[in-house]
């Protein structure tokens, strides 16, 4: 009985809030149905993510098996690893050609261009208009020009340059931000010390700037690694390990749009959805690790 | 000697400044020079009103991609556009404070995922489910509009979300002085004040949805003729040069290069209308 009393009486100075909330919102038909359409637009959201990660992992774990793996790749085996090392080959060279440019082109404009520089407008403008080009127009530039032009043929190589190109933005955005949010006082304090421009960018500026390049760095690995319209054309969709820069070979996503698309290979397509979609989630986790120590690094200095 | 070392590091520099640029025009020669007299000779009229692609004929007028991807985007936008302000404003004003770090996260990894990965999801699961609904074949504007509606919910979400927070408390304080409730307080005053950053946030997702190809291509039916209703197939500007880029030669090839020339110019006109609003944006 008394247990009774007192769970009415906890219960109570709840509902009785929840009351005085309901109450007011009940008066405020407009309030409620705009809450209900939050509500259920976030849920929405949310639900789409997670319908759409466990369908593939609860669909593609089961369909994970040794033989998906084997090194070579032949019809029965559909083996995706020769996939996964192009994939690997091609994030390291794309890497190689885009970073230093597109660190160097950051440190131009921010260390070295003056005020009102007009190459900097330019240089802000066409990397805005880099990054909004889609990613089949990229492919076709990359057929017309590395391919076809400068007679590459389906290649790493052609992949490796358009891809470059379609990362050099990110990876020049992300560096010019992390440059810029260096204080100047460590700039101030290396000259102090008799140091000259280049050896303050690379030991001073550089070095407190890395958390920042990083991330950028990691972003073009989720996009390489996500790229497809791009890659059909350029690097081809020869199924094996490519044997140099100059052979054709095809990417974890590429194999995946072409498993699909040949419909023959329906599990072995939701066991590489799910090798795909577990390596952007690791990227994703890494690059949240590498924000995450930006934001304490930037409370402690 | 280090003199001469700063003097050659500041115009290597400088020539990695200029890739960007390199790139840009790099791109645009190579598909105008061979786009856009493709298109003088194909006819202006002939190629952008022209209802029928037929290259077996040399019959090449993209008005039916330029509607599919018209039809493909529009739906995109119904789906994604409420859903994805709504859920801005979730994040923004009614999140508790301890689920938003693995929401914002999850929006983020929403925005990672390949979109052949979505195009899979696309294909095995919404397919059937849409062709069981409605009939027909289920690859079709409806698919691919939801599909892509997905798609661009992480766009708009974080862009909206990024200007919804830059709006200053006071906004949202003096409302609630006024007597407004905290609903009111956030539809009615600190939204209209992100007007103009969701209109970027929108914008963005109208780009992401018209460029974007392999999601489309694995839904959408890809049928080559003028849109039939919203659930036939259709086939946008990209998944045409897709399709048809590995086997095309002469005009053809051409064609769909002029095909890529007018996506290029739908892109810019896009990106310019970006580029003004977050200015406004900022001011």
């Amino acid at each position: 009985m008394s247990e009774n009393t007192l769970s009415t009486k906890e219960s109570s100075s709840f509902s009785s809030k929840f009351n005085k909330q309901m109450n007011y919102y009940g008066k405020d038909f407009k309030s409620c149905v705009l809450l209900g359409a939050v509500g259920i637009s976030a849920f929405l959201t949310f639900a789409s993510l997670i319908l759409l990660l466990g369908y593939i992992f609860i669909m593609g774990l089961g369909n994970l098996n040794p033989s998906l793996f084997a090194w070579e790749y032949n019809s029965t085996n559909v083996s995706l690893t020769p996939a996964l090392i192009n994939t690997v080959l091609m994030i390291i060279l794309a890497l190689v050609l885009a970073a230093p440019l597109g660190i160097f082109s950051a440190i131009y404009l921010v260390e070295y261009a003056g005020r009102g520089n007009k190459i900097v407008s330019i240089v802000r403008i066409t990397a805005d208009t880099l990054a909004g080009i889609p990613s089949i127009v990229y492919g076709l530039f990359g057929l017309l020009f590395f391919v076809t032009t400068l007679k590459w043929g389906f290649s790493l190589l052609a992949g490796a340059f358009t891809l470059a190109i379609m990362i050099l933005p990110i990876i020049m955005r992300t560096t010019e931000e992390a440059l810029k949010s260096v204080p100047d006082a460590y700039r101030e304090g290396s000259y102090g010390l008799g140091a000259g421009k280049l050896r303050t960018v690379f030991s001073v500026v550089l070095p407190s700037a890395v958390p920042g390049i990083m991330a950028g760095i990691i972003l073009s690995i989720g996009r390489i690694v996500g790229e497809t319209a791009a890659l059909i054309y350029t690097a081809g969709t020869v199924a094996n390990i490519s044997s140099s820069f100059f052979a054709s070979g095809r990417t974890l996503a590429v194999h995946m749009y072409v498993l699909s698309g040949e419909g023959l290979y329906m599990n072995q397509a939701y066991g590489t959805a799910v090798i795909l979609v577990g390596c952007v989630v690791v990227i994703n986790w890494l690059s949240s690790r590498v924000a995450k120590k930006l934001v304490k690094g930037k409370t402690n200095g | 000697m280090n003199k001469q070392k700063e003097i050659i590091m500041k115009y290597v520099f400088l020539v990695s400044a200029c890739t960007s640029i390199l790139s840009v025009i790099l791109i645009c020669l190579f598909l105008f020079v061979n786009g856009i007299p493709t298109i003088g000779k194909i006819g202006i009229s002939e190629f952008f009103l022209g209802t029928r692609w037929r290259p077996a004929n040399d019959i090449y007028g993209i008005l039916p991609m330029i509607l599919g991807s018209l039809y493909v985007t529009l739906g995109a936008l119904v789906i994604g556009v409420p859903i994805g302000i709504f859920t801005a404003v979730f994040l923004s004003a009614f999140c508790p404070k301890n689920i938003y770090p693995s929401l914002k996260s999850s929006v983020e990894l929403l925005a990672g995922i390949p979109s052949v990965v979505y195009g899979f999801f696309g294909l095995v699961v919404m397919v059937p489910i849409v062709r069981e609904l409605f009939g027909g074949s289920g690859s079709s504007i409806f698919t691919a509009g939801v599909l892509l509606g997905i798609m661009i919910l992480p766009t708009i979400i974080s862009v909206s979300e990024a200007s919804l927070q830059a709006v200053p408390k006071t906004y949202y304080e003096g409302a609630l002085a006024l007597g407004a409730g905290h609903v009111r307080s956030v539809f009615y005053a600190v939204l209209p004040a992100a007007k103009s950053g969701i209109m970027a946030a929108i914008i963005l997702g109208v780009g992401r949805a018209v460029g974007e190809t392999m999601a489309v291509i694995m839904v959408a039916g890809n049928q080559a003729r003028m849109p039939q209703g919203i659930l036939e197939g259709v086939r946008t500007l990209t998944t045409n040069i897709v399709i048809e880029m590995g086997y095309a030669a002469d005009l053809h090839r051409d064609a769909l290069l002029a095909t890529a020339v007018v996506l290029f110019g739908f892109i810019m006109i896009i990106n310019l209308s970006f580029a003004y609003f977050k200015r406004r944006a900022l001011r």
